[in-house]
């Protein structure tokens, strides 16, 4: 890798796992000093590095540079010596402070971290907003854009959301089985959230999309490698984010634009990816209840079939049918209606459709539209799409609806 | 937005005599209607299927086993919806399958205490 990537990449990989390992070992109390000793590492590379030229093991140099600045750090500040060594349980005397920095400790202090950012006392959009910055090492301008948010209003957020965090000083321990029972579906919902974000977010094909995707598989791979964590859900959750991202190479074409599932080249699909979603869905059989991450694991399944058959549309109808009972959404039920149509025919989805009155959602539009074109109904179709176009927000929406538009021009 | 039950009754005897091919298109046909329900956001309670069998208590503590299963509107189950009017609510009940199997619909407004 050239250096000029290297620097953000390792950013990106080791900001979150350094700063979980010290926050753990100091406290959520203490976060804005973990931070600004990380900061201050990656200072001190993008200086050096520069300089003198990237280290062979540029990761190990880090670890070492950030532990020899948190020993600095200890000695040096009094507010320490005095407030935090105290506190530090199993702490021997003197400042030999061992931050420990192997594999473990990371996936373990990371794992913590989790469960502190998805404590309760903190709002549902800060949650993920602080995964982004303390668990992926996503910046605020980063966050901003993938959220479609400006830096003002995540810096706020992240700003309170710590302080909450401290004031609340929310211990950061490994998830014992009431931990995990009172905290477990907020953590899922987050790194659900956290995926989407990257998935399906309307900002289009920034490159940090997709990061978040693999950001999210990666925190929810450390949960099943904990057998408290290791649950049911957890694991259709994990099936679930490998279905759909075994669809990422197929779902753009070169220039960044969407191209729909029907459209897509199956070649491209990962068959790797599906294997393991094959696999964790296996493991999330058992245990009581069906989760809304099983069903929807369920119909990402059946969307790696690339034949369009009769079996297939009906098995995802009653996914959506349960998906729907369990939970109300707008785009199951749009969904449910696509698959409706597949099922039991146009006429039926036609109707169920206008009972939906979704009529501030573009993809409404789009749906019934394409309802009425399989019925040969052009005219109907073509108002439904100018109707879509005016209604969707997003330039790369309204360029899609367009497109169909346009192909509607010489027919009747 | 208001909740109203919808309660079923059919003649669940005869209806467990049909094949079983007639009996699972019977299921789909009931998932997709509650399914389509809920797709419009106006299931309140999925609700639950009864049991043929039960008891009935009368005044003396007299107990008699209910002959619910042989009665031909017996009650087979319930759902909860949540609609402006009932007239909206009785729009649905219009969709519900039961109706195939000689059954029928009651919709009741659930006044909360």
């Amino acid at each position: 890798m050239e250096q000029d990537g290297l620097l953000p990449h390792l950013f990106r990989t080791e900001y979150s796992k350094i700063i979980a390992v010290l926050c753990n070992h100091f406290g959520i109390k203490y976060i804005e000093v973990a931070e600004d000793i990380v900061s201050d590492t990656f200072l001190t590379a993008t200086e050096l590095w520069g300089m003198k030229g990237v280290p062979p093991n540029p990761v190990a140099w880090l670890y070492t540079v950030a532990q020899n600045k948190t020993r600095n750090y200890l000695k040096r500040d009094n507010l320490f010596e005095k407030k935090i060594i105290p506190d530090l349980k199993n702490q021997s005397a003197g400042t030999e402070i061992d931050i420990d920095l192997s594999s473990t400790a990371i996936a373990d202090s990371q794992l913590a971290m989790i469960f502190t950012v998805c404590h309760p006392s903190v709002s549902k959009e800060a949650q993920v907003a602080l995964a982004l910055n303390l668990l992926c090492g996503f910046g605020v301008q980063e966050i901003a854009d993938a959220f479609l948010s400006n830096n003002e209003t995540v810096y706020k957020r992240l700003k309170r959301a710590k302080e909450k965090l401290r004031e609340e000083n929310i211990s950061i321990s490994p998830p014992s089985v009431q931990m995990v029972a009172e905290r477990i579906e907020t953590v899922l919902t987050t790194l659900y959230l956290l995926f989407n974000e990257g998935y399906y977010s309307v900002s289009g094909q920034h490159p940090l999309k997709k990061e978040c995707c693999m950001e999210a598989m990666r925190l929810n791979l450390l949960l099943l490698a904990n057998t408290v964590t290791n649950t049911p859900a957890a694991n259709a959750l994990m099936a679930l984010m490998c279905f759909h991202a075994s669809r990422f190479e197929a779902r753009t074409n070169s220039k960044g634009a969407v191209i729909l599932y029907e459209d897509q080249d199956t070649r491209l699909w990962n068959s790797e990816l599906i294997e393991n979603g094959l696999y964790y869905l296996n493991r999330s059989a058992g245990g009581s209840g069906i989760s809304k991450y099983h069903l929807e694991a369920g119909i990402a399944y059946w969307h790696t079939h690339p034949e369009d058959n009769k079996e297939k549309w009906e098995a995802i109808l009653q996914l959506y049918n349960k998906l729907l009972i369990l939970e109300y959404t707008p785009v199951a039920a749009l969904n449910r209606t696509y698959a409706l149509a597949k099922a039991n025919g146009t006429e039926e989805a036609i109707a169920a459709a206008e009972k939906l009155h979704l009529t501030d959602n573009h993809f409404y539009f789009v749906l019934l539209g394409t309802l009425y074109l399989d019925q040969k109904n052009t005219r109907k179709a073509r108002t439904l799409f100018q109707t879509a176009r005016d209604v969707a927000r997003s330039k790369n929406d309204q360029q899609l609806i367009q497109k169909k538009i346009d192909e509607l021009k010489d027919k009747p | 937005m208001k909740d109203f039950l919808f309660l079923f009754r059919a003649d669940y005897v005869e209806y467990a005599k049909r094949s079983p091919e007639e009996l699972q298109s019977m299921t789909k046909k009931w998932m997709d209607w509650i399914g389509g329900i809920a797709a419009q956001n106006k299931l309140a309670d999925r609700g639950n299927r009864l049991e043929t069998g039960g008891r009935v208590v009368r005044p003396g503590n007299l107990v008699t086993d209910g002959p619910f299963c042989e009665i031909k509107e017996s009650l087979g189950g319930y759902v909860v919806v949540k609609t402006a009017t009932i007239d909206d609510a009785t729009e649905i009940a219009k969709g519900c399958p039961v109706y195939e199997i000689g059954g029928s619909v009651e919709v009741r407004e659930i006044s909360v205490i």
